[in-house]
């Protein structure tokens, strides 16, 4: 057995590109219209079609939570999710957060403890600790940093991203 | 990721006319494993169908006390239901358990009890793997085997079952809905994974074309005295090295009823009756629960890298039967 067969074999006839669909989803608050392939992830269509670029790939695998977002209110990872599946969904990314030039008590906090160094797992950060406000389960330090480990952050933020959430928690910050 | 076609349906016969008979095509729900498999080229299939839309969402009461967890609620609406968490505090406990809250947001309850094993090679296409490939034989056995099973293997398969939910779902005689090209039927949540013999590339009884609708649970909960203990490499989101879920009806000092299941450590999520029978009828105290324990471990084997598990089993069945037993009585 070769290796080039392992694993699903590369024979065959080519498969044949279907064609893209057309979705529209409600993006930070404007009806979004656009064409995918089956296989295109929510990551890939925010970041090369719609061009924006807040959304972080990571992993790409679902491990790290740079590229969470929240569709219909709950943060899940786009890296994981199949853009032509969320037809219709309500999606907000890091970029629909702020109001104008103010921005979310969320990221008033982050910017208020420095709860970020390098940056680039931060807007993942930001939108999973707007998902476990909006959705009331952690009220001490400890559950916040279990219902945050699906954000992993190589510079070693967290006891400030904590102190950043407990704020936002207290400041209204599931608005 | 190859190339595929996607279909959206809308209702359940939909939904298995458009699988029966098609080889390569799968349903797809939160697609948090299926996806992560397709990335990595372990699946590759020509049709995705999408039951998203079907309606299967809802948790509802049954004749008789017990609940129907809809096969599309999610594991995070699940664990935080307040019926679950008031009847069924093990299966909430042991959900929240496992992976991160946005892959609970994502993953449903049918796909929870269909991912796939996390063994290394089983996701590595340039390593031989009977579950992967038939027939190619397996690297864990002599590779790295961690991870790997210590109760129920061959010599075809060490890899583990990865649930923290279907643990507790076994501890709970949870019963499995499905339907199919041949009509409904109900598959014991024991008898719902397969161990891997000679055909490890099947992981479940599911037959081509069946669709899980629901999950039941009865109505003995065990609510008063329970614990799902999970051992890990790291405090949060990370798989089980091994899992206890045990449950308890205590009179007085007496076990009445016993169930103890185990996670991490075969190829489906692992029952000891034996143990159960064992602490029925004994005082709760620690020497009941290290001869239960004893029981359990009976005939488990190491492969090297993973001897540790057999040991630290045996501690978790017995702290979890403790940490059960004193709940209440603080």
């Amino acid at each position: 057995m070769n290796a080039a067969s392992r694993g699903g074999a590369r024979t065959g006839t080519p498969v044949e590109a279907p064609k893209k669909s057309s979705i529209s989803i409600d993006l930070n608050g404007e009806t979004t219209a656009f064409e995918v392939a089956p296989w295109t992830t929510l990551l890939d269509a925010l970041r090369e079609q719609l061009h924006l670029t807040g959304t972080k790939k990571g992993c790409d695998h679902g491990q790290c939570g740079a590229c969470t977002v929240l569709v219909n209110g709950r943060c899940v990872l786009s890296c994981m999710t199949l853009a032509i599946m969320r037809n219709g969904a309500t999606v907000t990314t890091i970029e629909g957060l702020a109001d104008g030039d103010r921005l979310h008590p969320v990221q008033q906090a982050f910017i208020d403890h420095d709860a970020f160094q390098c940056g680039y797992c931060t807007p993942g950060q930001i939108c999973s600790a707007v998902g476990l406000i909006r959705e009331g389960h952690a009220h001490t330090a400890d559950e916040i940093r279990e219902l945050m480990s699906g954000n992993l952050c190589r510079c070693g933020a967290y006891s400030s991203i904590v102190a950043a959430i407990r704020q936002a928690m207290t400041s209204g910050g599931a608005a | 990721m190859n190339n595929f076609s996607y279909l959206r349906v809308a209702d359940v016969a939909s939904a298995v006319n458009a699988v029966a008979g098609e080889s390569d095509t799968f349903f797809i729900a939160g697609g948090t494993n299926i996806i992560d498999l397709m990335k990595e080229n372990v699946t590759r299939p020509k049709r995705l169908v999408d039951i998203t839309h079907l309606p299967l969402t809802r948790i509802e009461e049954r004749e008789g006390g017990g609940l129907r967890l809809g096969a599309l609620v999610t594991n995070a609406d699940t664990a935080y239901n307040t019926a679950v968490r008031h009847r069924y505090p093990l299966l909430s406990k042991a959900i929240l358990a496992g992976a991160s809250p946005q892959l609970r947001n994502m993953a449903t309850n049918g796909g929870n009890l269909l991912q796939r094993t996390r063994c290394y090679y089983f996701y590595d296409t340039a390593t031989p793997c009977n579950k992967r490939e038939p027939g190619t034989g397996c690297s864990a056995l002599d590779g790295f085997n961690r991870i790997h099973a210590i109760l129920g293997a061959s010599e075809h398969c060490i890899a583990t079952h990865p649930s923290d939910m279907c643990v507790a779902l076994l501890a709970l005689e949870a019963i499995v809905q499905v339907t199919g090209p041949n009509g409904d039927r109900s598959i014991s949540l024991d008898q719902f994974h397969r161990l891997p013999g000679d055909t490890p590339h099947i992981d479940t009884n599911l037959a081509r074309g069946e669709i899980i609708t629901a999950i039941d649970l009865p109505a003995k909960g065990f609510a008063d005295h329970y614990e799902y203990l999970k051992v890990r490499d790291r405090t949060s989101y990370a798989f089980a090295l091994v899992s206890v879920a045990a449950a308890l009806e205590l009179n007085g000092d007496t076990i009445a009823d016993a169930r103890l299941a185990l996670g991490g450590v075969a190829h489906k999520p692992w029952r000891s009756r034996e143990a159960e029978a064992r602490l029925v009828g004994q005082p709760a105290t620690r020497e009941t629960f290290e001869a239960a324990a004893e029981l359990v471990l009976h005939g488990a084997k190491g492969f090297g890298s993973n001897d540790f598990k057999i040991p630290l089993a045996k501690r978790a069945i017995v702290r979890a039967l403790e940490t059960a037993t004193r709940m209440g009585n603080a």
